[in-house]
């Protein structure tokens, strides 16, 4: 879209001073408050830069938190949490995310696409706190606090995500390759999941990978599901640890060493979530 | 962009059974979507009742949030989930639409992709972050503020503070009390409004530069033509075609305020009373869910907590739908 930058306004000798103040007043407003936006962003990520690269060393990769107020310790326990609950998610969230998507592009005429297209977009608005309570009434009042409720909260947050990048890749793709392996005698669905997909690929593991950014920092939704866990916990039917909930943990304790712990933590989680998402750029660029 | 994906040819006879056998696996996965909404609504419902049948349309109404004496009614954070919302917009508005303008008219290419990306990162980062980041770099701030309104050097300031204090005890303020610090610890509802701000900011902004960048080209150039300076452009041909669109996004940010959760639970302070003071502590529906509901051993105080997750989730669908309803009327075609 070239055309906000070759359209310049003229040099034009008639103006009046007036006019020209106020034009000259309003650029500069606007590039005052786009200092201002951009500025949280910069102050958060070096603020953490300054205060939690400290705490980054062996240590905070394979050791457990230490007690309350004790020096030395790290977030194994937050790391592995995190990770085997984001795979979890990601079993549900991406198979009825891409399911979603691959309905809605390419059977945009079965009499539930309005709905389910409508209940798509209504679950991205919903806070993810209200997707935990769901989970808590769902699972831990049945099974108790677990990783898996946890990984159920998050994985409901993914699905919105990927349904829409999905819709919107596979529409992209264009009609006429579908044409050609139908052509070519291939049935309806080989054709989706031979030729469609795969030329989709690229923009389908984009949306996962973004939808993957968004969850890994939620601890909302945590809070009351997965419940936290100062141990190495792999089995999913107990409680487990998850970085934004070390955060959090840690933000709002008193003890200097904990709060400590929780701005490495946190700026890990930004390191990795930047990381995904520019990586997802990339990524959808070149597919 | 896209037209809508035409349909396949029709193609009766051949291999349609594989197809129905397709068509029917992928309906019944997209169709868990609308089984995970319809479970979250029987859950909430059935989780609210106790609480919704023992208060009543009253638990909107009534602020007394007991859970010591088991009297349960929501008007205070309902009030703080309003008040902390919209203030946030109100301020994050103009500078979102400022920074969208700046992306998409101002900025020369090269700088336009990274500050849009910049932009958008601020959605990325992590509700906590933003609580822990507030607590620890901008509440000191607002609290050396507050304690230099308490300056014994300025006894006045302290008979002000005293006569306010008298107003707040019978659960009132004035215009003038509202604006005395009521506290000098940083956090509350200040705070609150001001991290909220900054984390609502790039929904409006990423919706608006979409549909800024959507203003025919024609329409700039017939006003430049006629020697209309850039600020004169922006205002009469590009805002108001982009209006609707605009809008849609500042209520697709509002859904966000009113459902964000941890970091305002970190930072307002968290108290069940009526606001009486931008400075004091306060709480939303949402704060509140995350900082009671693993406390809250009694069914009634959990019913009322989870109802409060009942009244956001309604709340978030009615403002989600509006925002779709005005983006589309927008947004001429493509990009939604």
């Amino acid at each position: 879209m070239g055309t906000a930058a070759t359209a310049r306004p003229r040099p034009t000798a008639g103006l009046s001073a007036a006019r020209k103040a106020r034009n000259a007043a309003m650029g500069g407003l606007i590039l005052l408050a786009t200092l201002l936006v951009v500025a949280p962003l910069i102050l958060i990520f070096v603020y953490l830069i300054r205060e939690g690269l400290g705490a980054v060393n062996l240590n905070f990769f394979t050791r457990v938190p230490a007690p309350e107020g004790e020096a030395g310790g790290g977030l194994l326990n937050a790391i592995v949490g995190s990770l085997s609950m984001l795979g979890m998610a990601s079993v549900f969230g991406v198979l009825i995310g891409i399911a979603g998507g691959i309905f809605l592009a390419e059977y945009p005429r079965h009499p539930l696409m309005p709905t389910i297209r409508l209940v798509s977009d209504v679950l991205a608005g919903i806070p993810a706190i209200v997707m935990g309570l769901v989970a808590y009434g769902l699972i831990v009042l049945n099974f108790g606090f677990s990783g898996f409720a946890g990984a159920l909260a998050l994985g409901f947050l993914m699905i919105p995500i990927v349904v829409r990048t999905t819709e919107e890749v596979l529409k992209l793709v264009p009609q006429s390759v579908r044409e050609a392996g139908l052509s070519l005698g291939l049935p309806q669905w080989l054709v989706t999941l031979r030729i469609v997909l795969p030329a989709a690929a690229g923009g389908i593991i984009t949306g996962v990978m973004l939808a993957l950014a968004r969850v890994a920092g939620e601890a909302a939704p945590l809070l009351f599901t997965a419940f936290g866990n100062p141990n190495v916990n792999l089995d999913p039917s107990k409680p487990m640890s998850a970085l934004p909930l070390e955060i959090y943990r840690g933000a709002t304790s008193a003890y200097d060493e904990n709060q400590r712990m929780a701005k490495a933590g946190a700026l890990l989680l930004i390191v990795l979530i930047f990381a995904t998402s520019l990586l997802a750029r990339r990524f959808s660029r070149k597919g | 962009m896209s037209e809508p994906a035409r349909r396949l040819p029709s193609r009766t006879g051949l291999s349609s059974g594989s197809d129905r056998v397709f068509q029917s696996l992928i309906l019944i996965l997209a169709s868990v979507i609308v089984l995970v909404f319809v479970v979250s609504l029987y859950l909430l419902g059935k989780d609210s009742w106790p609480a919704l049948q023992r208060f009543g349309t009253e638990f909107l109404t009534t602020r007394t949030w007991n859970p010591v004496n088991g009297t349960f009614g929501a008007a205070a954070m309902i009030i703080g989930t309003l008040v902390t919302s919209f203030v946030a917009l109100i301020i994050s508005v103009p500078l979102a639409i400022a920074s969208a303008l700046f992306v998409a008219e101002y900025a020369p290419r090269w700088l336009a992709n990274p500050v849009g990306y910049l932009i958008e990162l601020l959605a990325a980062i992590p509700s906590v972050v933003y609580g822990l980041w507030a607590l620890f770099v901008i509440a000191p701030v607002l609290a050396r503020w507050q304690i230099t309104f308490f300056n014994p050097e300025y006894p006045e300031r302290l008979a002000l503070y005293t006569r306010c204090a008298a107003i707040w005890a019978t659960d009132q303020t004035t215009l003038q009390c509202f604006f005395v610090p009521s506290s000098g610890a940083g956090r509350g509802l200040a705070l609150a409004i001001i991290i909220l701000t900054v984390m609502i900011l790039p929904y409006t902004a990423s919706v608006a530069r979409d549909v800024i960048r959507l203003v025919p080209a024609d329409q700039r150039e017939a006003m430049y033509a006629l020697g209309a300076t850039k600020w004169e452009v922006i205002s009469r041909a590009i805002l108001p075609y982009a209006r609707a669109g605009i809008m849609g996004g500042v209520i697709l940010a509002l859904g966000r305020a009113l459902g964000e959760t941890l970091a305002v639970a970190m930072v307002i302070g968290d108290s069940q009373d009526i606001i009486k003071s931008l400075w004091g502590n306060a709480s939303t529906m949402a704060s509140v869910i995350a900082n009671q509901f693993g406390d809250a051993q009694e069914t009634l105080h959990r019913s009322s907590v989870i109802t409060l997750g009942f009244i956001l989730f309604f709340v978030s669908v009615a403002v989600n739908l509006l925002a779709r309803v005005l983006i589309q009327r927008l947004t001429p075609q493509g990009v939604k």
